[in-house]
């Protein structure tokens, strides 16, 4: 750190040709356009045709994305496009990165706390912005909308328009174009168009909880909360087999995919929160913590939400099972042995077979973490008290807001422009840790490297929106291993000497051995570490 | 204990220390001007580009040093006393060793053209340089015109940087295409092509004649070798590099191009070595050059010198040739031996995507069919397998068959490798291999 003063004091911060093009500006204009019309409804100016303003509105916001977009790409040839990354005020932390972000993070705000702000009225008609969205929603489900369906609107937008935007920019990269195309279909089919539609189904005797597909338990941490269990139960067949599916997508959907393709099945060609991270927050993937005191932070902070959501649904789900047995199979008792044998189970099976792979501190972690599950399970279930210590409803409801809310929206995206596109994934959210979990323990996916080939340029660190330390690995020659790879493949993408590999092939060629000596190297070295260890 | 004194810290004696520390407790001192921390030459592009801050270019972060006990000198070596075992630094003092490693890099060419003094006339090696760059190019409004003279790596990253701002640039290249000595003619005439793509005013069998400076001998204008002028505010020389080796006129150490060294990458001197770009091999191994200034070469001299100053000797036998670049969009790996023209004793496949921007060179000779090399531009190839199919001398025949294995392009890519296998079988017939 000592010398740190002069280095930055060197005149190597460049002065780059930022200025945007003619097509550029009409782009801009446009989505501003749109923008202002949302705005203006915002604080309640009333338009006369309100599906003309609101088609009108969505229109122009998109087609200047769009319009910008392309005006970029097209007279580039194809191939990597971070030219100015870092001397752009918006995607270096400057000026407009700070603007950006503090706007982003009070609409977060206003959405999670404030939504009457935006037009929300409980027991009347919309207003303002809410209100302006309202024909869009009963076209869509019969429902006037909510501040999550104008949410849902823009974001589905977002991913959708800056997907474009995405695939124009990596045109030369199938694994990019491909992966984006199905972050985007999931997104507008499972997260938007089927739960709206599903809304439609419901009548005062049938009526599904609003149900996005591929939001995974503990990802949708209220999916198992009593109200949409009983409207799953409520609600017949589907019902159940929607239920059935919550369940088995966490116990055997998840594992099994991981297993073969790693935890990117999931984070970076499905979630929705991923979808967003991948497309309208690919400009901030270089903002990401690289440093070993960060990753340090990732472990312990994600893992702990993981104890936090699985201590909360096991509270939650405990609170509305009866203690009959005879009324119905799972009581509380059987529910809450079943959940300590099943995670110290668990814990065994990782401890046996793979503990060699564990680091000091995840073993600590590990052991700590079980401790106290299965001390305050015990606790619980020895004094016959209130449920853990704590009440399940407060559990519920300091979960939903500090994760839920505050960490998954207002500080996971309102600070992309200044912490990187995905804090929420890296950090917070606990489907990643245990996709994580699995991957680093069992999966086949591994990033590997192409023998002696890595300059130790650094281009793959930069551009991990994970924090991960690439080049590390890379430069002796090391496969990439690591729980928090989302397998966007853009390490891959950007190394100019084409190092890096995504695979999920069979692990024949793994090689994680840092000490072995590198392809090219002489041979003789290698006999001679052999006979040293 | 011993004190190791390792001067440069480039990839060669970075590298070096690493070892040495992972072998021993020795005190190691390491020594350089340019830049207190070891940085990757090799992304100096990247900063001026705004890919990545200067920062990034530091592959370790800054307490490593200190927890791994290598002591970071900043200073300039301004001469070595070989007989005192001591070093005299530009700040003034002096330093003693036991063991020296002299890893010094090397420095860019300079073939005393007139005015290549001037203001605006400069390399690419060196942090400093990049500094000068910024200086002298920030923009298209400083720099109207660039000129780059030399047609190898260095001159085409050159191009990309200045491209990036919108800097107009002329590239007088020497041969008849680019880096015409390495590259065979389709390979040379694809880069040549794609250099044009992006605007760049790509001049062959074009040398510079002189540079003419304006009253604040600052650079006016270029004048090529077919009398052109061309007016520029930039030159960029980037006519290859030789080893930097100045400090040692008078050190006893002998020296030719570079430091001359053994086998074992010992000097003249007992207990001072050479590595690196400004190492020079006695005995180089066959088809392979005195002087290698590339990074894996550092690297695994530095590998290699580790052990032998650990009372290991090992000496240093690297495996077979491999290299990379990109140009532009357009990447390169190259592995064993493909010659720009080819041999009497050898015969080659060549394959072209019908875009005309990826293509696949394999070398074999052409009495017995082994194979002897691959390369290919656009496409990436697996070092490990290609190693091994070298090692094992495998013949042509046999190659081709599973020439998909040396695929490295990620997945859902187009699958070169196999349209060329296709290319490649049906050319064997007509060869009658
Ligand atoms: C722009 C550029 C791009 C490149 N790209 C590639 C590539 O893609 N692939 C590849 O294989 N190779 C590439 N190279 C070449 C590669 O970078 C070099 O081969 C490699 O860096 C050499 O490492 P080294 O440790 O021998 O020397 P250097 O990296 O040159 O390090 C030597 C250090 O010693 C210091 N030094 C010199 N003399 C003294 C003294 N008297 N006292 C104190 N310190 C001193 C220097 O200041 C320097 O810091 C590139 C080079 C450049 C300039
Ligand atoms: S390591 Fe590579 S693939 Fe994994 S998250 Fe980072 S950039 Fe994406
Ligand atoms: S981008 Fe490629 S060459 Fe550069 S450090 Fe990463 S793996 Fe190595």
């Amino acid at each position: 750190m000592m010398n740190y003063g002069t280095q930055k004091n060197m005149a190597l911060t460049g002065e780059p040709p930022v200025q945007l093009n003619k097509t550029q500006k009409l782009g801009t204009l446009t989505g501003l356009t749109g923008l202002f019309i949302l705005l203006l409804a915002t604080f309640n100016v009333q338009f006369p045709e309100r599906t003309f303003w609101l088609s009108g509105s969505l229109v122009l916001l998109s087609a200047g994305i769009l319009i910008f977009s392309i005006a970029a790409y097209k007279d580039k040839t194809a191939g990597i496009k971070n030219d100015g990354v870092w001397f752009k005020s918006l995607t270096s932390r400057g000026y407009l990165a700070w603007c950006l972000g503090i706007f982003l993070t009070l609409f977060y705000i206003v959405l999670y706390f404030y939504p009457s702000l935006l037009g929300l009225r409980e027991n009347g008609v919309n207003t303002g912005l809410i209100g302006f969205f309202d024909p869009l929603s009963k076209f869509l489900s019969g429902n006037p909308a909510s501040q999550w369906f104008v949410y849902g609107v823009l974001y589905t937008l977002a991913i959708l328009t800056f997907g474009i935007k995405f695939i124009l920019k990596y045109r030369h990269n199938r694994y990019e174009m491909i992966r984006t195309i199905s972050v985007m279909f999931f997104q507008t089919c499972f997260a938007f168009i089927i739960p709206e539609l599903m809304a439609r189904l419901n009548s005062p005797d049938f009526s599904l909880p609003y149900y996005d597909l591929k939001n995974i338990w503990p990802l949708n941490y209220y999916n198992f909360d009593q109200y949409r269990i009983d409207s799953f139960i409520s609600s017949g067949d589907i019902g159940l087999a929607l239920l059935i599916f919550g369940i088995i997508s966490i116990l055997i959907i998840t594992p099994v995919l991981t297993y073969f393709y790693g935890k990117r099945w999931y984070c970076s060609w499905v979630c929705g929160c991923g979808g967003l991270a991948e497309t309208i927050g690919d400009p901030f993937r270089q903002l990401s913590d690289k440093s070993m005191f960060a990753w340090k932070v990732e472990r312990w902070v994600i893992h702990s939400v993981l104890v936090f959501v699985v201590l909360t649904t096991t509270a939650t789900i405990y609170s509305y099972l009866s203690y009959d047995a005879q009324k119905y199979w799972l009581n509380k008792d059987v529910f809450l042995i079943g959940t300590g044998v099943t995670l110290t189970l668990l814990f065994l099976l990782i401890w046996i077979y793979k503990r060699e792979e564990l680091r000091k501190d995840a073993r600590y972690g590990a052991l700590a973490y079980l401790s106290i599950m299965i001390g305050l399970i015990l606790i619980h279930y020895l004094s016959g008290m209130n449920v853990f210590i704590f009440d399940a409803g407060t559990l519920r409801t300091w979960y939903g807001f500090m994760i839920g809310s505050i960490f998954s929206g207002v500080i996971g995206t309102g600070f992309y422009p200044i912490f990187g596109s995905r804090v929420w994934c890296r950090f917070g959210c606990p489907m990643a840790a245990i996709l994580g979990l699995q991957q680093r323990l069992f999966s086949r996916f591994r990033i590997t490297t192409n023998g002696g080939q890595c300059i130790s340029c650094g281009n793959c660190s930069v551009y991990c929106e994970m924090g991960i330390d690439v080049r590390s690995y890379a430069q002796k020659g090391e496969n990439i291993l690591r729980a928090s790879c989302v397998g966007c493949g853009i390490c891959s993408a950007v190394c100019p000497r084409g190092v890096l590999k995504l695979e999920n092939t069979k692990k024949s060629d793994q090689r994680i051995d840092p000490d072995a000596v590198l392809t090219g190297n002489n041979p003789d070295l290698l006999d001679l570490l052999k006979k040293n260890q | 204990m011993k004190h190791i004194v390792i001067i440069g810290n480039g990839i060669a004696g970075i590298t070096a220390a690493r070892h040495i520390r992972k072998r021993s407790d020795n005190r190691i001192s390491v020594i350089s001007s340019e830049n207190k921390y070891f940085f990757s030459r090799t992304a100096l592009m990247y900063v001026y580009m705004g890919h990545m801050k200067f920062e990034h270019t530091q592959p370790y972060e800054n307490n490593f040093w200190e927890s791994n006990r290598i002591e970071l000198v900043e200073d300039h070596v301004n001469s070595v006393t070989p007989s005192e075992n001591k070093l005299v630094l530009r700040k003034g003092k002096s330093l003693d060793y036991d063991v020296l490693i002299i890893a010094t890099g090397s420095k860019p060419n300079r073939f005393g053209w007139p005015g290549q003094n001037l203001k605006g006339v400069q390399g690419l090696y060196s942090k400093q340089d990049l500094e000068l760059l910024e200086k002298n190019a920030p923009n298209a409004k400083v720099c109207k015109h660039a000129v780059i003279t030399g047609g190898g790596l260095i001159g085409i990253e050159l191009a990309e940087m200045l491209h990036s701002r919108k800097i107009p640039v002329t590239f007088l290249v020497r041969e008849s295409g680019f880096w015409r000595n390495v590259l065979p003619k389709p390979e040379s005439e694809m880069i040549n092509r794609h250099i044009r793509k992006h605007g760049i005013d790509l001049r062959l069998n074009t040398e510079l004649s002189s540079i003419t400076g304006d009253e604040n001998s600052c650079v006016a204008s270029v004048i090529t070798n077919h009398e052109e002028r061309i007016p520029c505010d930039l030159v960029g020389l980037t006519a290859g590099v030789s080893p930097s080796i100045e400090f040692l006129k008078d050190s006893g150490i002998e020296t030719n191009k570079g430091i001359l060294v053994d086998s074992h990458l010992r000097t003249t001197i007992e207990n001072i070595f050479a590595i690196g770009d400004c190492a020079e091999l006695r005995e180089p191994l066959p088809h392979r050059k005195a002087v290698e200034a590339v990074w894996y070469a550092g690297r695994m001299m530095g590998e290699t010198v580790a052990c032998t100053v650990c009372d290991q000797p090992v000496a240093y036998r690297p495996g077979h040739w491999f290299n990379s670049a990109k140009f532009f969009d357009i990447e390169y790996q190259t592995y064993g031996k493909i010659h720009a023209e080819k041999t009497a004793q050898e015969e080659q496949l060549y394959w072209e995507s019908e875009d005309g921007n990826k293509c696949i060179r394999i070398a074999f000779e052409k009495e017995t069919g082994v194979f002897i090399g691959m390369h290919a531009l656009g496409v990436r190839l697996s070092h490990m397998t290609i190693d091994r199919w070298l090692t094992e001398k495998l013949m042509i025949n046999d190659l081709l068959p599973q020439l998909e294995k040396a695929a490295f392009d990620p997945e859902l890519f187009d699958k070169s490798l196999k349209k060329a296998k296709a290319h490649f079988q049906q050319k064997m017939i007509k060869l009658q291999f």
